[in-house]
């Protein structure tokens, strides 16, 4: 049986860590306010981004001399996998939804005899997937400071570093892996295909267009080219965005958790205390009586 | 038919503008265009450069954009930046950063193709702070 004093030192550390989750929980609700509003902004711009492409390559027919963004290289054979999670833990099963469904598509390619890379944006994943594919990670891309502060220029440079093991013949399919913000309790580890550039249906274009023929300026082709690259940026620094709101409504709900079992806990042991307390009150009370009677 | 077009800019982080204005002076990789109520349907990519918001005959808004597209659609105008900064609202020494920004990539610039990249941006923000 604990002591009293074990009983006291131990409430209170937990008292300790209560009020920390508390504050972790406090900072995550407001970063996450923030995080969601910029995933919101950024929907627009990817959105637009999609409409323009979707009825550009709906006016033209896919030929070999087309950019390889668009075609693929013909092969199947090298899978990349960017495999984004956050720089911090303690936020639940963030992480770890991420790395099983991305280790999970691992086995899957791995078991078809496809050769697999991955490339770890955020320490974490790098962490859990080097466990066991130390060999296939080629490189990890931290986003110190989180994704806001760095802004799009980040996913630029994801994407060009990207299109450079591309050009070079490295890898034929890319798959980013994040996690879709629903809401502050639901997010959805999501795999989705960046290069060859997956397309939506020219028809679901838009619902404005009214079947409008556009003109192009430049080319059809030369806009093309200059766009997929883009889109490619844009829809990585989206993945970026919804997984950094993910990542904090994650660890809202995961701290939420650790606060209210802190406080199961402290009641407890406040019980098993006042107990104690009490047990040994009536103990000295029945020595002090019985030692009263023998007189 | 309509006397206003709706005018949207937005970059990867966030929507700059929204509102239907009379006239909007985009700068195309080919040559600045002017977009008036309905317009022909047309994409172009843009240069950078500045869009002029044209209101009852003036000039009511300037926004700096780096790179990026527009898409005239019946529904409206919508350029898509890599960059904006609105012009009323930003200091000089923000636009000297860019510019040092900019004169460091020309400097950095690898092929021609970049080299002209680079050389239009450092323009455009010449131009841009001898007017702002």
């Amino acid at each position: 049986m604990a002591s009293l004093k074990d009983l006291k030192l131990r409430i209170n550390s937990v008292k300790s860590t209560q009020k920390i989750t508390k504050a972790m929980k406090m900072v995550a609700a407001s970063k996450l306010r923030r995080a969601q509003e910029a995933a919101e902004a950024a929907r627009p711009y990817a959105a637009s981004m999609e409409q323009v492409l979707a009825s550009l390559s709906a006016g033209i027919t896919l030929t070999e001399d087309m950019p390889k963004l668009l075609t693929g290289t013909g092969r199947d054979d090298v899978h990349l996998l960017v495999v984004a999670t956050a720089e911090r833990g303690l936020c639940g099963g963030f992480n770890a939804s991420i790395v099983r469904l991305a280790r999970q598509r691992i086995q899957a390619l791995l078991a078809e005899g496809k050769t697999v890379k991955i490339l770890c944006v955020g320490r974490k994943g790098r962490d859990a997937l080097r466990r066991d594919h130390a060999k296939l990670i080629i490189d990890t891309i931290e986003v110190t400071g989180g994704i806001r502060k760095q802004g799009f220029p980040i996913a630029g440079r994801i994407a060009d570093r990207l299109f450079a093991l591309y050009e070079a013949g490295e890898f034929d399919v890319a798959t980013v892996f994040y996690a879709q913000f629903k809401s502050a309790i639901a997010q959805f580890p999501t795999a989705q295909q960046i290069i060859p550039a997956a397309l939506p249906e020219g028809d679901a274009g838009g619902p404005d267009l009214k079947g409008a023929i556009f003109t192009f300026e430049p080319g059809e082709e030369e806009l093309l080219e200059a766009l997929l690259p883009r889109n490619v940026a844009v829809q990585i620094y989206r993945a970026l965005l919804e997984n950094a709101a993910s990542e904090e409504g994650s660890r809202m709900s995961a701290m939420d958790n650790a606060t209210r079992n802190a406080g199961d806990m402290i009641n407890r042991l406040t019980l098993t205390y006042n107990r104690t307390r009490q047990a040994a009150i009536t103990k000295e009370l029945i020595e002090i009586i019985s030692g009263a009677e023998a007189l | 038919m309509a006397d206003k077009v709706h005018f949207e800019l937005v970059s990867p982080e966030r929507r700059l503008f929204s509102a239907d204005v009379e006239m909007v002076v985009v700068p195309g990789e080919e040559g600045d265009f002017a977009v008036l109520p309905d317009h022909a349907p047309f994409v172009a990519l843009l240069r950078p450069g500045v869009v002029e918001v044209q209101e009852a005959g003036k000039i009511s808004a300037r926004l700096f954009v780096r790179s990026g597209f527009a898409q005239v659609t019946p529904a409206g105008l919508t350029v898509l930046a890599e960059e904006a900064i609105d012009l009323a609202s930003t200091t000089r020494a923000v636009l000297s950063e860019k510019l040092a920004e900019a004169e460091a990539n020309l400097a950095a610039a690898a092929d021609d193709a970049q080299r002209i990249r680079a050389d239009s941006e450092v323009s455009a923000i010449r131009q841009v702070m001898d007017v702002a």
